[in-house]
């Protein structure tokens, strides 16, 4: 089922900048989707439209098939928000401002699910000092506290780890692996590719307002996980020579470079007999270096290939 | 109705008052007392009676109202422009509320705090003249009504203000002076003609008139228009309010 449907999505703030210039994302009940994307990209400005903070200028977003315009009490009621910004009343005790929350979603006192939620978070012990008095990674905590004091079915997260220590970031992703387990749909923005290639299922690209790709982990990372064996030779070749056939290597122009390719992750990658069957063919070896495909390449690339495509 | 929101900005806002109460009990008190020896015991030697009421007790109403309507103008203005300021009206923008949960909850509470200051006062007033109240549910009435619709326009206050100094600006520069020529601390007829008829202009005096006629049976204008007044003024802060979270106006991009 579809969880979060996005279509034809626009944002024009006055001023004529567009934020948002048509996204279309769909986001299954239950998955995890990393959406990444360099700082401007439009990542808390599509956050932000989804959870009611700001109004898209055209297009229709429903969560949980609810228009979050024209029904936006059941679609916002499914969603919680982790904000990017440490935004917290400073003088309230963190206990009450998770209460807070819990009731403004109209959701009955629960004592026991807000201890649980903060412990979870090791927030317990501090549930009683006021917010201005904990350290900053602590306010982010309170932050998730929050959003998970009304129990949501679509948890966003903009941008969670961002100045985070590391301790916060492996108690974060346990809490995710954890909702991931209840079944909650979570989308988190990041500009940290570990983290998407940490919990994602799937991860989707963004830049200047668009999406330019959303792919699932797995098949994204083992278009990573391709390497490249470089052999550079002292004398130049006419042809690759019919005993390296099998290796189904490629020559560079310049007519002095092999390249392999292999998966880092195979069993075999063939490195070892490419080495003696390049010996035994009489070639000279004046180098050897390997190279590997990135998310970062992609993301490059990508976003490289948008600019032109801009520019034209 | 997510009455559950309601409550939940009403306990919220409430707890900040609780946390200062000794402030907001203790400078009222002061005000008050102040306001007794100055215009009670310095101008009040002077001035026996206005129209058979003793001097002393024909402050207290306007006394009461002067705190009531400051009080709550800023109440319900910080109340609404705190979140702002602070970042956490990402919340109210992202929780199933619509915009009266929301103004019940922050108009509400800024109300209840400024009542509570208006029946102090009434108490530490108490303590210096002898007070009969004629009417004590139109009093209640007024006082009610009174709080809730300067709550009100404190909201809008609080979203039009974009810093502090405009916050502080309206209250400063148009309802003090207008609480202090409406009447507060003289009856209009002690005014020269031409500044009576100015002041019918005073949408306060019209409050203040009406409140004192609970306490005394008198008044510069007669009651029933002071209540519409006061029923026309916050209807008006409702549509605007309402207006304003229609079109997102300051609040949302």
């Amino acid at each position: 089922m579809t969880m979060v449907e996005i279509s034809g999505v626009k944002k024009r703030y006055e001023g004529g900048f567009e934020a948002l210039r048509g996204v279309d994302l769909m986001i299954k009940e239950g998955e995890i989707l990393a959406l990444l994307g360099p700082n401007g990209a439009g990542k808390t400005t599509l956050i932000s439209a989804v959870c009611g903070i700001t109004l898209p200028t055209e297009g229709t977003i429903r969560v949980g098939g609810h228009d979050v315009v024209t029904d936006y009490r059941a679609a916002r009621d499914l969603i919680g928000l982790v904000p990017q910004e440490i935004n917290l009343e400073p003088f309230e005790k963190v206990i009450n401002t998770v209460r807070f929350t819990r009731g403004l979603f109209g959701k009955a006192r629960n004592d026991a699910l807000i201890e649980d939620v903060l412990r979870k978070l090791s927030l317990w012990d501090k549930r009683d000092s006021a917010v201005k008095e904990l350290s900053g990674g602590m306010k982010r905590r309170v932050l998730i506290a929050k959003a998970l004091a009304h129990e949501p079915r679509v948890l966003f997260l903009d941008e969670p780890t961002a100045g985070v220590d590391v301790e916060l970031r492996r108690d974060m992703w346990e809490v995710v692996a954890e909702l991931k387990r209840q079944g909650v749909t979570i989308i988190l923005t990041t500009h940290y590719i570990e983290e998407a290639e940490a919990i994602a299922d799937r991860v989707g690209v963004i830049n200047r307002g668009q999406i330019l790709l959303v792919e699932e982990k797995d098949a994204l990372m083992a278009r990573l996980g391709q390497k490249e064996l470089r052999i550079d030779l002292s004398d130049p070749l006419d042809a690759v020579p019919p005993s390296l056939e099998e290796f189904d290597l490629t020559l560079t122009e310049d007519r002095q470079r092999l390249v392999y390719t292999y998966h880092s992750g195979a069993e075999r990658t063939g490195i070892g007999r490419l080495m003696a069957a390049v010996a035994s063919a009489g070639l000279k070896v004046r180098d050897v270096s390997t190279a590997q495909n990135s998310l970062e390449d992609i993301f490059v690339g990508l976003v490289a290939e948008q600019e032109e495509e801009d520019a034209a | 109705m997510n009455w559950r929101a309601v409550a939940a900005i009403y306990r919220f806002e409430m707890t900040r008052f609780f946390r200062t109460l000794f402030q907001s009990f203790i400078s009222p008190v002061i005000s008050t007392s102040l306001y007794f020896v100055v215009f009670g015991a310095a101008i009040g030697s002077r001035i026996d009676t206005v129209e058979g009421v003793d001097y002393g007790a024909f402050i207290v109403p306007g006394l009461i109202m002067l705190s009531v309507m400051t009080q709550s103008l800023s109440n319900g203005a910080f109340g609404i422009y705190f979140p702002k300021f602070v970042g956490t009206i990402y919340e109210l923008l992202s929780a199933p509320v619509n915009f009266l949960e929301i103004v019940m909850g922050y108009v509400g509470a800024a109300a209840t705090k400024a009542l509570f200051i208006g029946v102090v006062i009434l108490g530490t007033a108490s303590l210096f003249v002898d007070l009969t109240i004629q009417h004590p549910l139109a009093m209640l009435l007024f006082l009610v009504l009174t709080c809730l619709s300067f709550a009100l326009f404190g909201f809008i206050i609080g979203i039009w203000a974009k810093n502090f100094e405009q916050l502080q600006l309206v209250p400063l520069l148009v309802v003090t002076p207008l609480v202090f020529l409406g009447g507060s601390f003289y009856s209009v007829s002690m005014l020269p003609p031409v500044w009576q008829t100015i002041t019918m202009f005073n949408p306060v005096l019209y409050l203040i008139s009406g409140f004192r006629w609970a306490f005394f049976g008198m008044a510069d204008v007669p009651v029933g228009v002071s209540l519409l007044a006061i029923a026309g003024f916050f209807c008006l802060c409702l549509g605007i309010i309402w207006w304003i979270f229609r079109t997102g106006w300051r609040i949302r991009s």
